[in-house]
């Protein structure tokens, strides 16, 4: 009896898939913003992610991501210097923004939903993510874009809250593309 | 015999006045916002200052398309090389109010910055992002705007001493109150 049931436990760790981890070349994390009328690209250039994902059985799977917050890069160096002070990322305070989901299930054709918490400042708030899935060359690549409001996570404090110059509204367009296994 | 008076056109005096005053207000803002900290104001005059060199392009075309319908009345009696010098301050004055907005607008794209008129219509990226090529054209946008902050002060000095010297009718055809056949 006991064996049967560490034989079983040992199948089941075996089947389960396992954590694929991150081909960073190929994934990308963008925040899209717009500052009077113009969308602004900032990209983030660090992070992790953990995924393990059957398109088959969406409800079993999970991914997390860890992003760097201070390698937000909004391609001009005087812009930079001022998103990780403490009015927009305070990246010294808080290094990092994660995803973790907390429930996947499927969405039409290839077509998934993510929910999950977003923590962002040190805010954590429930979102889902509307995810695209594909298989390419062996690689699984999650693609979407996740709308949020910047001032639900303190994201421009002060003058900066004023959205006529800066929109309350942010894209977080992600692709997250699993290494070879 | 009196001769007829002969001088600009209202729709050429308004293309003048109207884009003289949208560069009175572009460039001393244009020289005061990138010094300030970054900050929502900042962000805001420099939105301002591209609309403006929008709006002054949107004219300047207007002005040269009607110019080419009305030519200018020729150049009051007056010494060959000063009618020249004349000729050649307009012609490049002409060639300044389309080039300078449109290296400001180039120089946006180069840096990575849409240019979106009034926050509402975006004006096609035609360069795409390149640190060296944007830091290149923000010294070109410089200089063509010396250039034309030079020859605008040649061309108001000239003005003046016509006015004031010469006591001719050349001021009084731009600034009708001023036409001393009046």
């Amino acid at each position: 009896m006991k064996k049967t049931a560490t034989a079983l436990a040992l199948g089941a760790l075996f089947l389960a898939p396992a954590l694929a981890q991150l081909d960073a070349a190929k994934s990308s994390v963008v925040a899209v913003s717009k500052q009077m009328g113009v969308p602004v690209d900032g990209k983030f250039k660090r992070f992790t992610a953990q995924v393990s994902f059957d398109p088959a059985r969406p409800a079993e799977g999970k991914a997390s991501v860890e992003i760097d917050i201070a390698s937000f890069d909004l391609g001009a160096e005087d812009f930079n210097r001022e998103t990780v002070k403490p009015e927009w990322f305070n990246a010294a305070k808080f290094p990092k923004a994660t995803f973790v989901t907390s429930a996947i299930k499927p969405a039409g054709a290839g077509k998934f939903e993510a929910a999950g918490k977003l923590t962002i400042k040190g805010i954590t708030r429930d979102v889902v993510a509307p995810v695209s899935f594909k298989v390419e060359a062996g690689q699984q690549v999650f693609e979407g874009v996740l709308p949020i409001k910047r001032l639900q996570f303190n994201i421009g404090e002060g003058e900066w809250k004023d959205t006529s110059t800066v929109a309350d509204d942010v894209q977080i367009r992600f692709r997250i593309v699993t290494a070879k296994k | 015999m009196t001769l007829p008076t002969i001088g600009y056109g209202r729709t050429a005096i308004a293309l003048h006045w109207l884009i003289a005053l949208l560069i009175f207000c572009a460039f001393p803002l244009g020289v005061y916002m990138h010094e300030l900290p970054f900050s929502p104001g900042r962000l805001k005059l420099y939105s301002y200052h591209k609309w403006i060199g929008v709006t002054v392009f949107l004219l300047a075309i207007a002005r040269v398309a009607w110019r080419i319908g009305h030519p200018a009345p020729p150049p009051a009696g007056m010494p060959a090389w000063q009618r020249i010098a004349s000729v050649a301050t307009h012609h490049l004055l002409y060639v300044l109010i389309l080039a300078v907005p449109v290296s400001g607008w180039l120089m946006s794209s180069a840096k990575g910055f849409q240019t979106v008129y009034l926050g509402m219509i975006p004006l096609p990226d035609l360069l795409a992002k390149d640190k060296e090529l944007g830091d290149m054209l923000t010294t070109v946008h410089q200089i063509l705007n010396f250039t034309m902050a030079a020859l605008v002060i040649t061309h108001v000095a000239a003005a003046l001493k016509h006015y004031v010297v010469d006591r001719d009718e050349v001021l009084g055809r731009m600034i009708p109150l001023l036409d001393r056949k009046k």
